[in-house]
């Protein structure tokens, strides 16, 4: 078990885009998962509020639900997505990090199904949702 | 009855070209990502220029999930709310050159985005097209499409929902 989360933290961390956007992993194990991306002027969507892009969003949202789902103790290996929706509830606010939480609630043989939750400081009002269909790989 | 002698062919381009810029280049993230727009007419092609940085998968190697959905994202975005400059810019409502200096109309807000991934994609550049199928009052409905080598094999695609913004929205 220690051995598996030992692996998904390695591969997370080796994912070129994953470290170029600054996510963290703050978490992993039995399924779930915390990823962190702080503030950065380049992941800016409107040049008028500072507010980050939505793509942005998506992109730690998917790389947090497939760290979930190669943690998940019945996950031979890795995982691709199938389809992940994002529901934007508010802009996250400027300056503040992001921090996604996803939880692999479900595994078939070949299918994961993924929640996820994205944050900025105030806990209460999520930024985003997510929710998403893995592959099961058998390896790496 | 004559009608009036159309413009010449460089400056209507030029008008149209300054104006996609202005729009394109105001946002640091697409410019992060080194994405870039083609227009043919109104039509818009979007070009994901390949780079290591976009990487999700090394051992692949295989593009994001996340960038996939980001390029999409954008190409949404900067399509539907070029659809709503369009008539602006060609009637002289708009002029490009206030967009270039940064006079902006506010963005289309993403309310929901759904990804299909279809194929990994490769290690090599990516284009996009949207289609608005439904601009309302205050929401639209955009589905967008993406291929690497053959534009019949999509490797992605996405349907988004956008809340307008209203000072775009009342003039069309």
């Amino acid at each position: 078990m220690a051995d598996k989360t030992k692996l998904a933290r390695q591969f997370i961390e080796a994912i070129p885009h994953a470290r170029e956007l600054g996510m963290v992993l703050t978490e992993i194990g039995d399924g779930t998962a915390e990823i962190t991306m702080a503030y950065d002027k380049k992941l800016i969507g409107d040049p008028e509020t500072g507010v980050i892009h939505g793509g942005a969003v998506s992109a730690v949202m998917d790389t947090c639900c497939g760290a979930a789902v190669m943690s998940h103790p019945s996950a031979p290996g890795g995982t691709a997505t199938i389809d992940l929706r994002i529901d934007y509830m508010r802009a996250a606010t400027p300056g503040q990090t992001i921090v996604t939480r996803a939880t692999c609630h479900h595994i078939t043989r070949n299918v994961a199904f993924v929640r996820a939750t994205a944050m900025d400081d105030d806990v209460d009002r999520p930024v985003a949702t997510a929710s998403g269909a893995f592959t099961v790989e058998k390896g790496f | 009855m004559s009608r009036p002698r159309p413009e010449p062919v460089q400056v209507v381009k030029q008008r149209r070209d300054a104006a996609l810029a202005a729009l394109v280049n105001a946002v640091p993230y697409i410019r992060f990502l080194n994405i870039t727009f083609d227009r043919r007419g109104d039509e818009l092609t979007s070009v994901l220029h390949f780079d290591d940085k976009l990487i999700g998968n090394p051992f692949l190697p295989a593009i994001h999930g996340g960038v996939t959905a980001a390029f999409l994202e954008v190409t949404s975005v900067i399509t539907l709310n070029w659809s709503h400059l369009w008539p602006r810019i060609e009637s002289g409502e708009l002029d490009p050159e206030d967009l270039a200096a940064g006079k902006l109309p506010r963005q289309p807000k993403t309310i929901d985005f759904t990804v299909d991934y279809l194929r990994s994609g490769l290690p090599r550049d990516a284009y996009a097209r949207a289609t608005v199928n439904r601009s309302g009052r205050r929401y639209a409905s955009v589905h967008v499409e993406a291929w690497q080598d053959h534009k019949d094999r999509l490797f992605a695609q996405a349907t988004g929902h956008f809340l307008i913004p209203q000072d775009s929205a009342s003039k069309g």
